[in-house]
């Protein structure tokens, strides 16, 4: 960790300290993002994080959004090799694209879909040898489609995501989330959205400037950290708002005003 | 004042009453509800041990957070669980609600209950609920009664209807052996009519509001971010006690949420907030102004000694001012019996000068109708 070059958001989330044990192991982290400003480089950040060569973490991908090359090609230009990864078995790769679970029949309900894609992940990570069990990060990209994968049924995406939740607890594993603020918004009561606010301990928002667009900067990124009461020594709640600009290989992170 | 409640669920409600109810609810803009819950479930727990309240156990129902999570934290404030557990147990309804794991087909993966909690693995069916929790509460008790604590009654009524979990909760409270109750309720994940159904069956409401509601839903900016960061560490905690005459009281006082734990701080100017809320929106003029004050402490009450030096007449009347004024004069000065005229005197003591009228001191408390 401490060769490496750590940005605004790594400080936020606690990443700049040793990485043993793992800052996030435990904790659920929800990315909010909307379509002016789409939070999926967070998610890259953190895969990169994950996999860096100093820590020995193992993550579960969950992906219904994008195909494994998609994410290979990102992953690539940050500098991290996602191949490697997945046959070292550090990067576990559950591709989701279908909208369903690979292994369910056409008749199965919604519920019983993500029964057994909760199943998969609890299996995969009792699968693990012994010292990589501890280290797990289960990755969801993203829940809104894990909604439509649910056929629209929210009440059993809440369930999956208890289960998952029960995993941090169980396995010590980090649950890490990303979700549309955006879609949500025209709902009365957005249920799913605000569970998953109070699920989350970190909660990370991209959402655009409040004075509009602008050239040099893209967005802000607000990270809401709930210093969780299991951990002694950690700080208490926390807030960080910085600005970012996604660049080809990289994402620039920096305080307002501090840009020439 | 946050200690009045854990003081009121202490001490659990009389032969033949429900027992005191109390429903903390927060909100996102403020979402320090779980720390409160803590608060109170660690207060508690520290009366039951120290045998200074009425229930001799205590019941957790835990949708929430796993049965570890309360073990550690009352670990954390003094209370060691693993070691001696008899007046405690947790109902797990967090690790398996819904019976997954009763459906994998690797059976290996499922976990063993310990002594201290044991599994919920249907939360749908309250009855079933019910039961356990009783059966929880009277093991080990015997005739004693026990108190029940749940984390999330927003998670519950995800797996069950309004009206049944309205039934589960006011059944407990009716229950002979139950002694106290509180619940944790998360006011926008639900219609206004839910979270008035619960307030409805508590005695006590303690909500958590934001310290700057301004702030709240707003695009974060330069200029309300530290308003932000303040909302989240600092809030408001009001609290309302229905009494058993009938007569509501509301107090109100600060919170600090800190790595230890949360703290309550009194509110300055708490009694002009509090009586102007209290006062009904009437078109008279039921409060005074600072004119009307000084000028009614100005007024010399009768019997009541000034001790400006001059002899006060009071007309008794029978005979006319000025005719026998020996007789009518009262000797002057407070508290000065040597000085007794030997005729018959009123002294008067002035009550507290700073007693408000309305003050929330309800001298018929004590009553019990």
């Amino acid at each position: 960790m401490e060769n490496q070059n750590l940005n605004l958001l790594d400080r936020a989330l606690g990443l700049d300290g040793p990485s043993e044990p793992w800052p996030l192991s435990g904790r659920v982290v929800l990315i909010e993002d909307c379509v002016e400003t789409s939070g999926s480089f967070v998610l890259h950040q953190l895969v990169k994080r994950s996999l860096s060569p100093t820590s020995s973490n193992v993550i579960i991908f969950v992906a219904f959004a994008n195909p494994f090359s998609h994410y290979d090609r990102i992953l690539r230009k940050l500098g991290c090799n996602l191949v490697t990864q997945r046959d070292n078995k550090r990067f576990i790769f559950f591709d989701m694209l279908m909208l369903r679970c690979p292994d369910v029949d056409e008749g199965k309900s919604s519920e019983g879909g993500l029964v057994l894609l909760y199943e998969k992940i609890l299996k995969t990570i009792c699968g693990l040898p012994g010292d990589k069990k501890d280290y797990v990060t289960i990755m969801i990209d993203d829940i809104s489609l894990v909604e439509v994968a649910a056929n629209g049924g929210s009440d059993y995406v809440l369930d999956f995501l208890h289960y998952c939740h029960a995993l941090t607890s169980e396995f010590d594993c980090s649950l890490i989330t990303l979700n549309h603020e955006d879609i949500y918004s025209s709902m009365e009561r957005p249920t799913l959205i605000l569970q998953m606010e109070y699920l989350a301990d970190i909660l990370i928002k991209a959402e655009p400037l409040s004075t509009g667009l602008a050239t040099d900067v893209h967005g802000q990124l607000t990270v809401l950290n709930k210093g969780t009461s299991h951990r002694l020594g950690r700080s208490g709640n926390k807030i960080h708002n910085f600005h970012y600009k996604v660049k080809e290989n990289t994402v620039e992170y920096f305080y307002p005003g501090s840009r020439v | 004042m946050a200690d009045t409640i854990c003081r009121t669920l202490r001490d659990g409600g009389l032969e033949g009453e429900h027992a005191p109810a109390l429903t903390i609810k927060d909100s996102k803009a403020s979402p320090f509800g779980f720390d409160v819950f803590n608060y109170v479930l660690t207060q508690l727990s520290n009366y039951i041990l120290a045998g200074k309240s009425q229930s001799r156990g205590l019941v957790v129902v835990a949708y929430s957070r796993s049965p570890s999570f309360y073990v550690d934290l009352l670990k954390r404030r003094g209370i060691d669980i693993a070691s001696s557990h008899d007046w405690i147990h947790i109902l797990d309804c967090y690790t398996d609600p819904l019976g997954w794991k009763n459906w994998l087909i690797d059976k290996d993966i499922s976990q063993e209950a310990s002594s201290l909690s044991s599994f919920c693995q249907d939360v749908r069916n309250l009855d079933k609920l019910y039961s356990l929790i009783i059966e929880q509460g009277l093991i080990g008790q015997g005739k004693d009664r026990f108190s029940i604590a749940i984390d999330s009654v927003s998670e519950m009524v995800r797996h069950a209807s309004i009206s049944s979990v309205a039934g589960i909760l006011s059944n407990l409270r009716s229950h002979d052996q139950v002694s106290s109750i509180f619940w944790l309720l998360h006011s926008d994940l639900h219609e206004i009519k839910f979270t008035s159904v619960l307030e409805y069956l508590s005695s006590m409401v303690a909500s958590v509001e934001p310290f700057n509601q301004a702030a709240f839903g707003q695009r974060v900016d330069l200029e309300n971010l530290s308003m932000l960061e303040q909302n989240f560490r600092k809030g408001k905690f009001h609290v309302r006690f229905k009494r058993r005459n009938g007569r509501v009281r509301v107090m109100c006082e600060e919170i600090l949420v800190e790595l230890a734990g949360i703290k309550f701080t009194p509110v300055l100017s708490e009694d002009e907030i509090i009586n102007q809320r209290l006062l009904p929106k009437v078109q008279f003029n039921l409060q005074l102004s600072e004119e009307e004050r000084n000028e009614r402490a100005k007024v010399v009450l009768p019997f009541e000694h000034q001790g400006n030096g001059k002899p006060i007449q009071i007309y008794d009347g029978r005979r006319s001012l000025g005719e026998n004024k020996e007789e009518a004069l009262v000797s002057t000065g407070k508290l000065q019996p040597d000085e007794d005229s030997g005729k018959g005197q009123i002294i008067y003591f002035r009550d507290s000068d700073d007693e408000m009228p309305d003050s929330d001191e309800d001298p018929d408390d004590d009553l019990d109708i």
